[in-house]
């Protein structure tokens, strides 16, 4: 399908998870990526595949992992409450090593918060999603093209390292409308000898289990999983940059926030102020590397969230104290505008 | 424009691009008509509402008839409390606009039997081949029958609505006309007319019958 589409970032996800593969499909409503579910509801008949409404949330994922672990591509999607039911399914996801699709279209939090968009889960995201030691890869889409592409992008890293990645975007991604075109090629689901799909009397039984009650082998498998997120960390950084050649403001933002940032990027290059910027499109992991660079020549870092401040941390710690960070933000469902970011932006290049 | 039924009720597939016509063709008949209102009977989406248009309706004195908590977040799928007005009061050309699909037309059941009785309407099914679920023949017609079992009622005619929003070019709108005309045909009702934004309007005026400029509404 070369020709374009006209989709919500919504529509396009659940396409695209079609595209990659993914057969299975269990969800519960919440506002503002229904049209998640509500579109898998009307596909996945027609192709002959699950469209599955859960019961709850905690339902869905467990649903997930016993689809995951027969060895299918699979995936479930939320927003911001209902990815916190699904936590403890997702941490024991990442216990038993099994790869599986997590969507997460943010509102404003905490508790039940409200249904404009909101980018207050990367904590949540980024830093565990559920106990005990794990990571999951996260992808930031910044526009409705990307909402599809690394819906599959997601499909293809979480069966090569086995483990859970996440979609975090938010409701006005998930909302909005432009269009998509479905030309990306797809790598299909690798072998998977570990799954529950049947001994057929020819080999031993295959368990998929978190529990570990010796300490010595629980120990093992994290020291074994944490080698795994080192080669993540390696070789699968993915971020954009923008006119940094010669910046010496940097301003930092991605997802929804991205897109008004670079428009005051736009707005402050005409009033000649050299200014640039780092989208993270993997925010796990955090492109590292770029920040460090850019610490070495520009004088100052705004970073733009819709949340009182959570990647930010990230970034302080990719630049190593060498430059100051500051927060431009909204919160609460509001969305930054251009004149505030341009005014920040301004501020620090006159050199307050 | 002028010679609209009474009652003119916009359905479609979901994000066909009702809310955006019903909005234009309010504004639109008020130059020729002295009451005119818009039903906002969409009880399937808490965004992109006809309420978010209230201020071009107050300063063209165009009544808005719309649950109050819609465009509040608050997300439940509520009617107007006066929404037998759209029945009752005969005084005024009343634009209604459904929610998408066969679940948003719903919301007309329950006046269906008054409105068909009254005899004097128009229900125009909106379509955009660009849309991932209705991009043929087979598609779209599916969609507008589970419509009409879900509203109890038949479409009169087809508003051809294919755009890929800014990003829409002539030949997409000239593609598309093919693709109207059989869902017409194959429904037996005439397409009304084409709707493009403004720009295209200049350019294909010549080209296409019946070509309806829309002024779309303010994007974020």
């Amino acid at each position: 399908m070369a020709n374009k589409v006209l989709m919500k970032g919504n529509e396009a996800i659940a396409e695209a998870a079609i595209k990659a593969g993914c057969m299975h499909y269990f969800g519960y409503p919440i506002t503002p990526q229904t049209e998640i579910a509500a579109y898998m509801a009307k596909r996945m008949p027609k192709i002959g595949g699950t469209f599955l409404q859960a019961e709850s949330e905690i339902a869905a994922i467990n649903m997930v992992y016993g689809v995951s672990a027969a060895g299918y591509r699979v995936m479930t999607s939320s927003s911001s409450p209902g990815i916190s039911l699904k936590s403890e399914g997702i941490s024991y996801l990442a216990g038993a090593d099994l790869p599986a699709v997590i969507i997460n279209v943010q509102r404003g939090g905490p508790g039940l918060g409200g249904i404009q968009p909101s980018q207050s889960d990367y904590f949540q995201a980024t830093k565990g999603g559920g106990h005990g030691d794990f990571h999951l890869i996260v992808l930031a889409p910044g526009n409705v093209q990307e909402m599809a592409s690394l819906t599959v992008k997601a499909f293809e890293l979480a069966d090569k390292y086995r483990m859970p990645a996440m979609i975090l975007a938010d409701g006005t991604m998930g909302q909005m409308m432009e269009p998509v075109e479905f030309d990306f090629d797809v790598t299909p689901a690798p072998e998977k000898p570990w799954a529950t799909n049947g001994t057929k009397m020819q080999r031993k039984h295959n368990i998929v289990n978190s529990l570990s009650l010796v300490p010595e082998e629980l120990e093992k498998f994290n020291f074994e999983r944490f080698e795994r997120y080192a080669q993540v960390e390696e070789n699968e950084v993915m971020y954009d940059e923008y006119l940094c050649d010669d910046a010496e403001i940097l301003v930092t933002a991605y997802g929804i926030a991205s897109r008004v940032t670079k428009n005051a990027v736009d707005e402050a290059r005409k009033k000649g102020i050299k200014v640039g910027l780092i989208r993270p499109i993997t925010v796990w992991p955090f492109p590292k590397k770029p920040f460090a660079k850019m610490a070495e020549k520009v004088k100052h870092v705004i970073c733009v969230e819709l949340s009182m401040g959570q990647m930010i941390e990230d970034v302080k710690l990719a630049v190593e104290c060498k430059v100051p960070v500051t927060l431009c933000n909204r919160s609460g469902g509001m969305i930054p505008s251009t004149e505030q970011i341009l005014a920040e932006i301004e501020k620090y290049a006159k050199g307050e | 424009m002028k010679d609209l039924k009474r009652i003119t009720i916009i359905s479609g597939h979901y994000g066909s691009g009702k809310t955006n016509i019903a909005v234009n063709l309010a504004i639109d008949i008020k130059k020729s008509f002295d009451k005119v209102a818009v039903a906002d009977l969409d009880i399937v989406n808490p965004y992109f509402r006809t309420k978010d248009s209230i201020s071009d309706f107050e300063k063209n004195g165009i009544r808005l008839i719309s649950s109050e908590y819609a465009g509040s977040n608050v997300d439940i799928p509520a009617l107007p409390q006066d929404m037998y007005a759209i029945t009752d009061d005969k005084s005024y050309k009343m634009i209604v606009d459904l929610g998408g699909d066969d679940r948003g037309a719903l919301a007309l059941g329950r006046l269906t039997p008054e409105i068909i009785a009254e005899n004097n309407y128009e229900m125009l099914l909106v379509v955009n081949k660009f849309r991932p679920l209705t991009p043929d023949l087979e598609t779209t017609v599916q969609v507008a029958r589970e419509i009409e079992t879900a509203g109890k009622i038949k479409f009169t005619g087809v508003i051809n609505n294919s755009n890929l929003g800014e990003f829409t070019t002539e030949s997409d709108v000239l593609d598309s006309l093919s693709y109207a005309n059989e869902i017409a045909n194959c429904m037996g009702i005439p397409v009304k007319f084409t709707s493009v934004k403004a720009d295209l309007y200049e350019k294909l005026k010549n080209k296409i019958e019946n070509l309806y400029p829309l002024v779309l509404q303010a994007k974020i």
